[in-house]
């Protein structure tokens, strides 16, 4: 097996579905960000009926709420937020086609099964390694909610952006894996 | 009485708060070299070669280490022969972190209200503790407070027959239900006794600590040993993606407390450690 598989973001299910949790992932395209306050708007304007500022379909949604960019920056330092933050909102995401996410530590079992259900797959970076995820983003343009602040909506373009498959299609856990394996 | 100008305040919290949510402390990186040396797990030893690479571009481009520049802490420790001038004393911190948040281009992530949100703009108003100390010195201790760590945090008030088996099933359980989310690895703060409101507060002083200094009384000292050895037998290690490294330290604080009683507080810490203690 290669060190890393590498990937186009937005995902065609293909790849989705090849992925297998504990797989180290280099991915390359697009990347939207979304956090809290984010999320809670989408899902606002879903049950509202109105359009979401992108097409979730095949897509990617890194949770980051950078630091500014100070001037000459693409963006400021980049990290992951907390993903079982999102978690009460996943469903009508899922059911609007997004196919991925990235963020730091583990998710509900309930989240678990919708991945498994919607064939998603979920990644996570290395939270507090932000000034170094920084250099892997190449573009970001604000294009929604700029009333939020860091937690708007940026559109990334990213270069060999380093993850690790979480969870995958088919319901395995890297964390449980993991402590099961390293374990006393 | 000794003098100190309000402005002086503010321009030492502007400075350091600038300062540390870039450029790391030396215990803190000692300690990250020594996991990455010691770490079993290649994985393991991968993410904390990543993290030692970001330390490095934190110093050398004052990149802020972590995107979550924190709420800003600042505990004062204050000689009651010492005035302060011009200004008040809140006001001057107050200001300091404002200016540091903002011209420093750190992360803004404080709401005004916790029910109806909405940024402050420039992460005031800061937490503020100020203790009385004996003479003149004027010392202020500023930490950029992770949030992805402080959610993991926890309380109990535990009976004194739990004692001291029961402080270390409820340490080893806060951290194992944090997992992930707290970005280990960690420092785990933990304060023992006074009531509710002391044993969070002794909890968070703990972290104030070099990162690996124990406690000066043997009991409390084989406490900490005793609770970094089984919070990395969990094996989560760095990020939890598994490994040895799940804590870099354990600090253990305490205060007498009554004769009903046995509060624990966990407060927990991410490996972006931000703290400094200056005096003026
Ligand atoms: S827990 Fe710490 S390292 Fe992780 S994102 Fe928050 S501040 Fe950064």
């Amino acid at each position: 097996m290669p060190e890393f598989v590498r990937i186009r973001a937005p995902m065609d299910e293909a790849a989705v579905l090849s992925l297998r949790a504990g797989q180290k992932v280099l991915i390359s395209g697009v990347l939207y960000s979304g956090r809290d306050a984010t999320h809670k708007r989408m899902i606002e304007l879903i049950q509202k009926g109105e359009p979401l500022p992108f097409d979730l379909k095949g897509q990617i949604i890194y949770y980051l709420g950078p630091t500014p960019a100070r001037p000459g920056q693409v963006i400021g330092s980049a990290g992951p937020t907390t993903s079982s933050r999102m978690d009460p909102y996943m469903l009508p995401l899922y059911e609007k086609g997004l196919k991925g996410t990235i963020g730091k530590g583990n998710r509900s079992q309930e989240v678990i099964d919708l991945i498994k259900k919607y064939k998603a797959v979920h990644f996570s970076n290395i939270g507090g390694a932000a000034a170094l995820i920084a250099k892997s983003i190449k573009k970001c343009d604000m294009i929604a909610f700029k009333d939020l602040g860091t937690e708007a909506i940026y559109r990334l373009e990213v270069e060999d952006f380093y993850c690790i498959v979480a969870y995958d299609s088919e319901g395995n856990d890297l964390y449980k894996e993991a402590m099961a394996r390293y374990g006393r | 009485m000794r003098t100190i100008e309000a402005g002086a305040i503010t321009d030492a919290v502007e400075k350091t708060f600038m300062e540390i949510t870039h450029l790391l402390g030396d215990d803190l990186v000692a300690a990250l070299e020594k996991a990455h040396r010691e770490e079993e797990s290649p994985l393991g030893k991968e993410i904390l070669s990543h993290l030692l690479q970001n330390v490095k571009i934190g110093r050398e481009e004052k990149m802020p280490v972590c995107q979550d520049t924190g709420t800003s802490v600042v505990f004062v420790e204050m000689g009651q022969e010492v005035q302060v001038v011009g200004g008040g004393l809140f006001e001057a911190i107050n200001q300091g972190v404002g200016q540091a948040y903002t011209k420093g281009y750190l992360r803004a992530s404080i709401v005004r209200d916790p029910i109806l949100r909405g940024s402050t703009g420039d992460n005031t108003p800061p937490v503020v503790h100020v203790e009385v100390a004996p003479g003149n010195q004027f010392k202020i201790t500023m930490m950029a407070k992770g949030s992805g760590c402080e959610n993991m945090s926890r309380f109990s008030m535990l009976t004194p027959a739990q004692g001291r088996k029961g402080i270390i099933d409820f340490v080893v359980d806060t951290v194992r239900r944090g997992g992930g989310r707290p970005c280990p690895p960690l420092i785990v703060g933990v304060g023992l006794g006074g009531t509710f409101d002391q044993a969070a507060w002794i909890a968070k002083k703990s972290l104030f600590r070099r990162v690996g200094a124990h406690h000066s009384e043997p009991h409390i000292r084989e406490l900490e040993e005793e609770l970094l050895e089984k919070v990395n037998n969990l094996g989560m290690g760095p990020q939890a993606w598994g490994g040895r490294i799940t804590a870099l330290s354990v600090h253990v604080e305490k205060y007498p407390t009554h004769i009903a009683s046995l509060p624990v507080a966990v407060n927990i810490e991410c490996h972006s450690h931000r703290v400094r203690t200056v005096a003026l």
